[in-house]
């Protein structure tokens, strides 16, 4: 095992005990955006997808990546359009009420 | 990969200050007034990251990226514009198209780089191609559940689990001969394929009343691949973002299977469905009161404190709107109203929640079940508007009852209940509810929405004479 992977293994480590914390703390109200955000979050994929379409090393792996990277937007896009569309519906009744 | 020495540092700085800006997203989620702050902070950092990687030395295609993501845009909006009562099915989607994204990448992955792959990479490149494909296919398979495009009863058959675990330690032992020999590339289609075939299997014997469960897990699977994607590709960014997005996956799963007393076991190879058939039998004929609109709308303006319990049958009704004329016209009257929310009212985790705030209903007087529970017994009327078994008590008592231990809320302890339901039919599980048969409870029969409308009407009506 080299040093980066090692790294990575504290990377990811040290990454999950944020997550448990962080999201302990999320209010059971906003468990369904949660789920899109987060979902929206991991599409991060896209960069290792972007990377194999760009450098275009063999047909295989641009088609591929192609395929990835069209995955991944669309879950950027929809993940997060949809996150903003739940939270805008949230509504307090302590504030101005309509 | 040789970098340009001035460029890989400030690509370096654009993750990091995306990884910040990720974990900023997730704890800005904490409260509705802070959450939307979270979107921003999780979009710029997506963006970052983006542009971060399009300086990358070695990118020659910019076209074939561009296209790309034209493409994906235009799948992704129509799937950000669903309606909110379909936000399962286009969650579980969502998880299909990270875990196939995830999936295609590992393979080209092994394609461009077999037979050279040292140990350790080959063995999370195949954790990740395996996660992979069976979210992959275990994602769609729950999607089409949800959507009622295939049968929500469970199929189950003799052997099933060791079946499953078979097929499971077929696709676990290739990944062990790839590890020693990464030349053999014959064997890599074949994980992948048997992995495929094991998300199908595993979703299979789940009946819909899981899929709350289910949507968690497969969550959590989705991060993990991408974190072990993000070891093999070496990204850091990656990693944290998939395990951000798994350890979500796994408090989700875990809370969704404690609100029905069960074990993840228990959910992957228990099949519910099948258990309860026989629980069904043995019930004495007993008699329900039923009641009108009418009698309702007195009832509940007479009140002072009044609940609402909503279950998915109040969604399918699309009675979310009504309901909310009735809160109008109830606080109106100075009854206090709030909803009882129980953690699997819904097809996901949080999904009532926001199935009510689409109907403006406000935020602050949805309860949780634990904060709710203790305050049945001081009021006047519970109103259970297509909820069924997590309002029963035999869940308390009765230990024969295949949801004894669940948490439900103590709808019974009202002084007053009253069902909105269609006729006297047993739940989603198929459990007779005892809570229909006492002495204060009146039953509502008829289609959610109209009865609904019907007591509104007769509120407003009863205001005018």
């Amino acid at each position: 095992m080299s040093s980066t992977l090692i790294n990575g293994l504290f990377v990811f480590m040290l990454a999950a005990f944020i997550g448990f914390e962080v999201i302990r703390r999320v209010s059971p109200l906003l468990h369904t955006p949660l789920m899109s955000l987060t979902n929206a979050l991991d599409a991060i994929a896209v960069v290792g997808a972007i990377v194999l379409v760009g450098r275009h090393e063999s047909r295989l792996s641009y088609w591929l990546g192609m395929l990835a990277v069209i995955a991944a937007t669309s879950n950027i896009v929809g993940g997060f359009l949809i996150t903003d569309r739940m939270l805008k519906m949230f509504k307090s009744s302590r504030p101005t009420k309509p | 990969m040789n970098t340009l020495p001035v460029t890989q540092p400030v690509i370096e700085i654009t993750y990091l200050v995306a990884s910040v800006l990720f974990i900023l997203s997730l704890k800005w989620m904490s409260s509705p007034s802070t959450a939307r702050h979270g979107i921003w902070a999780g979009e710029i950092g997506m963006l970052l990251a983006i542009g971060g990687t399009l300086l990358q030395h070695g990118i020659v295609d910019y076209t074939g990226i561009a296209i790309a993501l034209v493409l994906g845009t235009c799948v992704g909006i129509p799937l950000g514009m669903v309606q909110m009562t379909a936000v399962p099915q286009r969650t579980a989607l969502s998880h299909a198209f990270g875990a196939l994204c995830v999936t295609l990448v590992g393979t080209a992955e092994f394609y461009l780089r077999s037979p050279d792959i040292p140990r350790f990479t080959m063995a999370v490149l195949s954790a990740e191609v395996i996660l992979g494909s069976l979210t992959f296919t275990g994602s769609l398979m729950a999607a089409g559940k949800l959507q009622e495009i295939l049968p929500q009863r469970p199929l189950t058959y003799k052997g099933q689990n060791l079946v499953n675990l078979l097929f499971l330690a077929v696709a676990v032992a290739g990944a062990g001969y790839l590890v020693l020999h990464p030349g053999v590339r014959e064997v890599f289609p074949m994980m992948m394929g048997i992995s495929l075939l094991f998300g199908v299997l595993m979703i299979i014997p789940i009946g819909g009343a899981d899929m709350p469960t289910v949507i968690s897990l497969l969550n959590s699977y989705a991060g993990l691949s991408a974190a072990a994607m993000g070891f093999v590709v070496d990204s850091k960014l990656l990693i944290i973002a998939g395990a951000l997005d798994g350890s979500s996956g796994f408090i989700l799963s875990v809370i969704m299977s404690k609100a029905m007393n069960r074990s993840f076991g228990n959910v992957l190879f228990g099949a519910f469905g099948q258990v309860q058939a026989a629980a069904v039998a043995g019930q004495e004929a007993k008699t329900a009161r039923s009641a009108t609109a009418e009698e309702a709308a007195a009832i509940l303006s007479a009140a002072n404190k009044v609940v609402i319990i909503p279950g998915y049958g109040m969604a399918v009704a699309q009675a979310q709107h009504k309901v909310r004329e009735l809160y109008d016209a109830l606080s109106k009257r100075g009854v206090d109203v709030r909803f009882a929310i129980h953690p699997v009212a819904g097809r996901m985790p949080g999904h009532m929640n926001v199935l009510l705030a689409e109907a403006d209903i406000p935020y602050d007087r949805l309860v949780e079940m634990d904060d709710i529970n203790g305050e049945f017994s001081q009021t006047d009327v519970a109103l259970v508007i297509g909820a069924n078994d997590v309002t029963n008590p035999a869940a308390r008592t009765d230990t024969s009852s295949p949801i004894f231990g669940m948490p439900i809320l103590d709808v019974d302890k009202a002084r007053t209940v009253m069902v909105i339901k269609r006729s006297m039919s047993p739940g989603f599980a198929g459990i007779d509810n005892p809570l229909y048969y006492l002495d204060k409870t009146l039953m509502l029969f008829g289609d959610a929405k109209s009865f609904v409308n019907d007591i509104v009407r007769e509120l407003a009506g009863g205001g005018n004479n």
